[in-house]
């Protein structure tokens, strides 16, 4: 809410020398966050006066309308002026800035020839001053003394304060809170604006002419004063001094009756509507809207009514949209001269479900919505329809009320409680002054105080809410620190280790990690060709943009995107990963359960909530393109091929400490003959290698782009090491050329001869690879490394595992040795 | 043979001259050869020491040895003195650029965020804590429900909040990570002291200062006797291991629907207060619905957004640097560096 200085200190007594920024600091000590400080009038100097139009002349030929006007300032002689606008006549009072004069922007006034015409100052808009944005025509005042100085007159020299009212403060959304609030940080004087005394004379009164009211729904609202005047003279100008007031606030003036209603808003906090008295048929009701389907607001839109919307209705119609806008229909105009004033308290929550299911969100909706102080209906009814019969010689008729009187509510606190949850031990006067600098009345002398609630804290309610009154009003500066520490620390989780090591490995490889959008179009998963589980996207109700609407159920799509974009960018030699959630609709979820919070939900309930959240597996994947080995002086690099990014595949399972197969795959969105599966006990966990032709084409990533994916999530969580011993009598080794055909893996080869070599096989590694003999077959060349722990082997023994070896070999994959 | 003094001197005086004449290290093997080896006059001599008789052999003996070792001596002092003149020519023409890259293969790195993320809960392991996460696409009842955030709060729009469809599944993208506290409360028993960072989502546009999917780390703990007092410690010694030794903090008072009293945090760093995070004592109704024992505990809660803490902490200026995966801004980082 904006709020100027002026109006808070007519309820603070301020020290005479305090700075706005210490005023700013004050707030933000107790919580209320200064979003903007407005130095209004600041770089402004007169002479700025108030002028009388005596004479308008019409220029033509120009691109847009110009006037040279003759202007009464009490000046001897008629002063002349060019101005651009039009919304003036002859005899209205006007601003005017004369020669010497400096405007915001340090902007000088002189007296200059323009348009063939001596302009001899300049008539001034709302914003040239730098009072509003409003620059839609100059400033025509309702009053004002010919010649006198008009920055006083406007008030214009004065500080606003943007400050941003937490939803809990209801309160504060007002003059009346905010300068509670201030006087309550720096220790001032206050005085509350809301004076019961003023409702005296007007309840008084009793008449059968005043519209009568009915709370029909209890739930609500629980208390409205409806206070009825006649002969209302609403053509009367709205005085300056309030209509700057309205202004500073951030919102017009419209006329004298709205801007009455809206300025006892600003000042106290209590929205207030007047209706044409004249166009209310019967009394007024308090209901839900039921069978009112339709409502024309002020804003002069058509609304469809839901049945539990909240409403003011007469016998016939439905009046206003209660608490957020008055219908149009009934509202003040030109013509009415009898005026039904509605405060009310309403239920929060109506109002609320009545702004947004309209996306109505209004000046009072925003108050109440955030609760508003119950007495308020009465005093502010009250005080504005003194200000209509002293500014529009209004008639006061009567009174209808109806709801039940507000209680006081008494709490009991303990001090010791407070002090041992804040961590400070607070004194009593402490705890005594800030409760009453927040309007409590406090009893007692004790540990235990009997506070009596001010109407407007319903919020306050526990222990721990008056901890935070108390702890704040005191400074949470007083609070110590302390630093706890948990009762024996657990270390990072497998899965978060395992993450971690992954990470830093593909890092230190080279490896750039991105975090990709995980919000996909459905273009993409076509075109990725993802079928089974991986097409079972989540899709989002409200997606940023229509054109991503869907969950990732794999880290390619994004990966690729973010691929393209370094690309994009004169990137050539790129490896990226990322680690990273998919979501995956597969499994059924159960019915969603919401039970209440007042106790824990019982066990049943829980594992609901949880079987109703879809489990979502975390992946590792990479992107490589152009070269892993860079071109230099030297010569040529070497580019990623599909058996860089299985092999990446590999290493990572290999991390996890898992034993895996591997298997030739045609899964999309990869190469039918260039993808790799690994899996685990059976289970694909991983698939590595070139990406299909038709998918490099179509997002135009380089040729032979490769990619590859792991689940981290389901890799087993590898057993403690057992470690090996090592022998270190020297190794014998055995070369072996086979033959096979093209069909059968290097993997499946390797694995015959591992399970024919014997127990003293260290390990098989493939040098050579031949597939130019034709026949459909490809020749594979093993190094063979055998080692004992007790003797050197001799060839002849080496040369019988071998050919155990080769034996399984032929036997398993159709091998046959070399010649 | 018979041996004399004078030959032998006159042997060991040919042989030195013979070494101090050589050049370079093929005329020392010759040498070798003529003084050294055992053809050579001064071998030859001791050879012949067995017929000498006896009772000058000792002499003798005497006399040629130390004629030997003399040469052997000079040898190896002339041969270490040409090797090293022939490497200080030698190895000159060899002589490279080394100023000349080497084979490069790419430059990797972690994502700022990850380092961040690693940093931090490496710090809170050391204070005890337990790292916890929990799923992105979570149950409103726990994002919200749990949290004292009631069904018509304006959190729960469509502004802000990223549903899932079917509507009637209750399903969200986390709007922080306060679900995982949740779920440790539910799970756990106190005494309780976790960090959960992770990723989040709001409906916010992509711009400079904000991205619908970001960061948060959250701290929980309950325990008996947990004050304002240790939320304020365990604030402040966090920015401290973030932002440095010589920044301060300030708690200033604030709302949330799940903590009371709340707090805004503030670090002061490079001479501005900066807002940093929200915080305050966990809120009794979300202990309650977690079935914490309130008589017994009272606990905090904290949370901060990581891009803004990466953006203070190494002054970066938009967020589409953080999101928009650029191997370049990563490289920056390495495998991390304060």
């Amino acid at each position: 809410v904006k709020i100027p200085l002026s109006w808070l200190r007519e309820y603070v007594t301020l020290p005479a020398k305090i700075t706005a920024e210490q005023i700013a600091a004050a707030f933000v000590k107790v919580g209320f966050e200064v979003e903007g400080i407005d130095y209004q009038g600041r770089d402004l100097t007169g002479p700025v006066l108030v002028g009388k139009v005596l004479s308008i002349e019409e220029l033509t030929g120009h691109k847009k309308p110009i006037r040279y006007v003759g202007l009464d300032l009490g000046e001897k002689k008629t002063r002349f002026v060019i101005c651009g606008a039009s919304n003036f006549k002859v005899n209205d009072l006007v601003v005017v800035a004369v020669p010497g004069a400096v405007l915001p922007g340090d902007f000088k006034i002189s007296a200059r020839q323009t348009y063939e015409r001596l302009s001899d100052g300049m008539i001034c808009s709302a914003k040239e001053l730098g009072i509003s944005d409003d620059h839609a025509g100059i400033i025509v005042l309702a009053e004002g003394k010919i010649g006198s100085d008009a920055i006083s007159l406007l008030d214009i020299k004065d500080v606003v304060f943007d400050i941003a009212v937490n939803p809990d403060r209801g309160y504060a959304m007002s003059v009346r809170g905010l300068a509670r609030e201030l006087a309550g940080s720096l220790r001032c004087k206050y005085v509350d604006p809301a004076d019961i005394k003023i409702t005296k004379k007007l309840d008084a009164i009793k008449s059968s002419k005043a519209v009568s009211v009915k709370i029909e729904d209890k739930s609500g609202a629980d208390a409205i004063y409806i206070r009825t005047f006649e002969k209302v003279n609403v053509k009367r100008p709205t005085p300056l001094w309030m209509q700057r007031r309205i202004e500073k606030c951030g919102m017009r003036s419209i006329s004298l009756a709205v801007d009455i209603t809206n300025y006892v808003m600003l000042e106290l906090g209590q929205p207030l509507h007047a209706f044409d008295a004249d166009l209310i048929s019967g009394g007024l009701r308090v209901a839900r809207a039921n069978k009112f389907s339709k409502l024309t607001t002020l804003d002069k839109v058509e609304r469809k009514l839901s049945p539990d919307n909240l409403l003011i209705c007469d016998g016939k119609s439905a009046l206003a949209l209660a608490g957020t806008m008055g219908g149009l229909a009934s509202e003040v105009s030109g013509k009415t001269t009898r005026i039904a004033l509605e405060a009310a308290h309403f239920d929060p929550l109506s109002i609320a479900r009545n702004s947004r299911f309209h996306m109505l969100s209004s000046e009072a909706s925003r108050r109440i919505e955030r609760n508003t102080d119950p007495v308020l209906a009465q005093v502010a009814s009250a005080r504005a329809g003194q200000l209509l019969i002293e500014l529009a010689g209004a008639k006061y008729l009567g009174t209808a009320q109806a709801g039940s009187p507000i209680k006081k509510r008494k709490v009991k606190i303990s001090i010791a409680q407070i002090s041992k949850f804040i961590g400070y031990n607070y004194s009593t006067k402490q705890v005594k002054d800030a409760l009453s600098l927040i309007g409590c009345k406090v009893a007692g002398g004790g540990s235990l105080l009997n506070v009596e609630v001010p109407t407007w804290r319903p919020d306050l309610i526990s222990s721990a809410d008056f901890s935070e009154e108390i702890a704040r009003i005191n400074g949470y500066e007083l609070i110590p620190a302390r630093l706890p520490v948990g009762k024996g620390g657990a270390g990072l989780s497998a899965l978060q280790i395992r993450k971690r090591q992954i990470a830093t490995m593909l890092a230190t490889q080279g490896f750039s990690e991105v975090i990709n959008s995980p919000f996909v179009s459905q273009e993409m998963v076509d075109l990725l060709g993802f079928t089974g589980d991986r097409a079972k996207s989540f899709r989002i109700a409200n997606p940023m943009s229509e054109d991503f609407p869907l969950l990732r159920t794999h880290l390619i799509p994004g990966l690729l995107t973010t691929l393209n974009r370094n690309i994009g960018r004169g990137g050539k030699d790129l490896a990226i990963f990322e680690i990273g959630t998919v979501f995956r609709n597969t499994t059924p979820l159960g019915k969603a359960v919401n039970p209440a919070i007042d106790k824990r939900p019982s066990a049943k309930l829980v594992s609901d909530i949880y079987a109703g959240v879809p489990k979502q597996m975390l992946f590792v994947g990479g992107a490589v393109a152009g070269e892993k080995t860079l071109s230099n002086w030297q010569g040529s690099g070497e580019n990623f091929i599909w058996s860089d990014a299985i092999a990446k595949a590999v290493e990572i399972v290999e991390a996890t400490g898992n034993e895996f197969e591997i298997v030739s795959s045609d899964l999309a969105p990869w190469h039918p003959g260039r993808c790799a599966e690994l899996r685990v006990g059976g289970k694909p966990i991983a698939h590595a290698g070139e990406l299909h032709p038709r998918v490099i084409a179509a997002l135009n990533l380089p040729p032979r782009t490769c990619v590859f994916a792991v689940i981290l999530s389901e890799l087993p969580v590898a057993k403690t090491i057992r470690a090996p011993r090592i022998w270190n009598l020297p190794a014998t080794v055995q070369d072996v050329a086979l033959v096979v055909k093209k069909d059968i893996t290097a993997d499946q080869l390797q694995r015959a001869l591992r399970a024919g070599a014997g127990e003293l096989l260290e390990s098989v590694t493939l040098f050579d690879r031949y597939d130019q003999i034709g026949d459909g077959k490809v020749s594979l060349a093993f190094t063979l490394s055998f080692r004992a722990a007790d003797r050197t082997l001799t060839a002849d023994e080496v040369g019988r595992y071998r050919d155990a070896a080769v034996a399984q070999a032929g036997k398993e994959c159709g091998a046959i040795l070399r010649s | 043979m018979s041996l004399e003094q004078g030959q032998i001197e006159s042997d060991l005086a040919q042989a030195l001259k013979a070494i101090a004449a050589t050049t370079d290290l093929d005329g020392l093997k010759q040498i070798k050869i003529d003084y050294i080896g055992d053809k050579s006059p001064l071998a030859k001599a001791n050879q012949a020491l067995a017929s000498v008789d006896p009772a000058s052999r000792a002499n003798f003996g005497k006399l040629i040895g130390s004629a030997r070792a003399q040469v052997n001596q000079e040898f190896e002092k002339k041969s270490a003195e040409l090797a090293n003149l022939r490497d200080s020519q030698v190895l000159l023409t060899e002589r490279v650029d080394v100023t000349l890259p080497g084979r490069r293969t790419l430059k990797g790195g972690l994502h700022p965020l990850t380092i961040l993320t690693n940093e931090i809960s490496d710090m809170f392991i050391g204070l005890g804590y337990k790292v916890a996460e929990g799923p992105e696409l979570e149950s409103e009842w726990l994002n919200f429900d749990a949290l004292n955030i009631p069904a018509d709060h304006p959190a729960r729009t469509m502004q802000d909040t990223f549903f899932v469809q079917p509507l009637e599944a209750k399903l969200v993208l986390r709007t922080h990570t306060s679900p995982v506290q949740i779920r440790t409360m539910l799970d756990h028993k106190p005494p309780l002291y976790v960090i959960c960072p992770g990723k989040t989502y709001r409906a916010d546009e992509l711009d400079a200062t904000h991205t619908p999917v970001f960061h948060q780390v959250e701290g929980l703990v309950v325990d008996e006797g947990i004050t304002m007092a240790d939320l304020k410690g365990t604030l402040d010694y966090f920015a401290k291991s973030i932002f440095g030794d010589e920044v301060t903090t300030r708690l200033r008072p604030s709302f949330f629907p799940f903590t009371e009293p709340s707090a805004e945090v503030d670090v002061f760093f490079n001479g501005r207060w900066i807002e940093w995070g929200g915080c305050g004592m966990v809120n009794e109704k979300v202990l309650i619905a977690c079935g914490v024992d309130t008589k017994k505990y009272t606990g905090f809660a904290f949370g901060m957004g990581l891009e803004r803490t990466l953006m203070v902490k190494h002054g970066i200026t938009d967020m589409h640097d953080i999101v928009e995966g650029d191997v370049r801004f990563t490289q920056s980082f390495g495998v991390g560096k304060k």
